[in-house]
């Protein structure tokens, strides 16, 4: 035996951390106690299993060690109130990993808990990752997140949530927010990367890392399909959606020689797969548009007709206010700026979207189209002002003020 | 999403208060603090020391220039911050409320800008 090295030693703990959570919640209950023995447990393997070397069964080395430390807890805890349903379900049946897991997402995911403590609980306890990472990567001090992962798991005790599958007739909906929130997790990584954020646990690849295992433990399901072949087709284009100084890139700018072809490639391979031979669904068809963008050539390749359609399943399917803004953009580049402009037009009376940065940086590309500059540069100015993103600020503000300069370098043509 | 929580102060109001309200409101607000902190949505806060304290510090032609002040006319300046890390604006804004000033003065509720951007 050799000790493994430090990254080996990771990848391998982050892939067992949910089996092993998963084997001592069905053996003992307890979910919060458990999680905190494997937390413990992996923190133990990560010094030992670089140190030393890897054990010959790491899955079983980490239940046995997670387990001890759960027991001494469990008797600490049962010396004070003497409880005596501690060990009940000691007996429990063997189950298959990967049941395990699953239902170990569901828990995570449990509607009782807020969408920030979800996204949090799934990444520790799924994910493996520790609170320090998960902090860091959202940029909170250790302390919020490790009071955001503790009342998490007291929520999920005072629900009485239990540790099993949930029924058929619930399950659609929860793996709905299974999937929600991996692809909040992506989104999350994705817009914030950069350049300068090196010290982040990248946060899209582990959550295209956790897309795969969903898809490994149901592989008939065409969203968790449509989500994966989402993620890699939007995380293709990575690379070249900023700029050396940290500048947002918008699509038809971006040099496509340094998409990955690769993830290109297995995104459409799974989306074109899914198209046909399972239901349809909202991931999907995001998938199905992002995969129309990334097999253009070049930007005036892209195929508008083949994204409008997409875009008017989608707002059958499931219309919401960013829908109607890209299908708005897909429909100017089709039949021109002003039937995009009509149907911005509805949005004016959502109160929420009224005030919506994206509704202001639309409308302004439309106008700027069209040939209303005064208007377009009025709009891209509201946007700047809304937005809280200071790279998108950045970029808006960019574009009123060149339009500006233009129309100044105009006006003094003959 | 991460809020910036303003608590206007306003010296009239506040040298009014009889002893007993005085410190119930210290007691509420050290109350949601511990609620948020238990919570995970408790990042920071601050009390601002007063306008007497303050100083103004600008540079000129390579020379540090400090100033008293400025000491604003207005009778409302910010006395308290806190930020917030929430999943909605709507979230920051029931805590907004129940930040016990709430009840005799003003809460000014910001969204702090992120690095990241969204696609266009």
């Amino acid at each position: 035996m050799t000790a493994a090295g430090p990254e080996r030693v990771e990848d391998l703990l982050r892939e067992l951390a949910p089996r092993v959570l998963g084997a001592l919640v069905r053996r003992y209950g307890h979910f919060d106690a458990c999680e905190d023995a494997v937390q413990e447990a992996l923190l133990a393997a990560a010094s030992q299993w670089t140190s030393t070397a890897l054990p010959d069964r790491p899955k079983a080395w980490l239940v046995t060690v997670a387990s001890r430390r759960l027991t001494d807890e469990l008797r600490r805890d049962e010396a004070r109130r003497r409880r005596e349903d501690a060990f009940a379900t000691a007996t429990a049946p063997e189950v298959p990993d990967h049941e395990d897991t699953l239902t170990l997402l569901f828990l995570c995911t449990h509607p009782s808990l807020s969408l920030p403590s979800q996204i949090a609980l799934t990444l520790r306890a799924v994910g493996g990752l520790t609170t320090a990472e998960i902090a860091r990567a959202f940029f909170v001090p250790e302390a919020t997140m490790a009071q955001r992962i503790s009342r998490a798991k007291q929520t999920i005790k005072v629900s009485g949530a239990s540790f099993d599958r949930p029924p058929d007739i619930e399950r659609s909906n929860r793996l709905g927010a299974v999937l929600h929130v991996l692809y909040l997790i992506f989104n999350e990584g994705y817009i914030a990367s950069s350049g300068e954020s090196l010290q982040r646990v990248e946060l899209a690849d582990e959550a295209i890392r956790l897309a795969r295992l969903v898809r490994a433990l149901l592989p008939d399901d065409g969203e968790v399909a449509g989500l994966l072949a989402l993620m890699l087709l939007t995380d293709a284009r990575r690379a070249a959606r900023t700029g050396s100084g940290g500048e947002l890139i918008p699509l038809a700018e971006q040099d496509r020689s340094r998409w990955n072809r690769g993830r290109i490639g297995e995104g459409v391979a799974l989306v074109s797969d899914a198209l046909q031979h399972t239901a349809l669904g909202p991931y999907q068809l995001q998938a199905a548009i992002a995969a129309v963008h990334d097999e253009a050539a070049t930007a005036d390749d892209t195929d508008w007709h083949e994204i409008v359609g997409l875009y008017q399943l989608l707002e059958l399917m499931a219309p919401n206010p960013m829908v109607t803004l890209n299908h708005a953009v897909a429909v100017a580049m089709v039949n021109g700026p002003d039937a995009g402009l009509v149907l911005l037009r509805p949005l004016d009376d959502d109160p929420r979207m009224r005030t919506h940065h994206r509704l202001f940086a639309v409308r302004a590309h439309l106008l700027e189209m069209a040939g209303h500059d005064a208007d377009a540069v009025t709009a891209y100015k509201d946007a700047a002002r809304r937005t809280t993103s200071v790279q998108e600020k950045r970029y808006l503000d960019a574009r009123a003020s060149r339009l500006l300069s233009n129309r100044a370098f105009n006006s003094l043509a003959p | 999403m991460k809020y910036l929580l303003m608590i206007y102060g306003n010296d009239e109001v506040f040298s009014s208060f009889a002893p007993e309200v005085f410190e119930a409101l210290v007691r509420d607000t050290n109350a949601l603090q511990a609620e948020l902190r238990e919570s995970g949505e408790w990042l920071a806060a601050y009390g601002v020391a007063d306008q007497v304290m303050a100083k103004t510090v600008t540079v000129k032609g390579g020379d540090t220039v400090v100033t008293d002040g400025p000491y604003i006319e207005a009778k409302e300046y910010l006395g308290s911050f806190d930020i917030i890390d929430v999943d909605s604006l709507e979230r920051a804004l029931e805590i907004a409320a129940r930040v016990p000033w709430a009840k005799y003065g003003e809460v000014e509720v910001r969204p702090l800008m992120a690095e990241a951007g969204d696609d266009m």
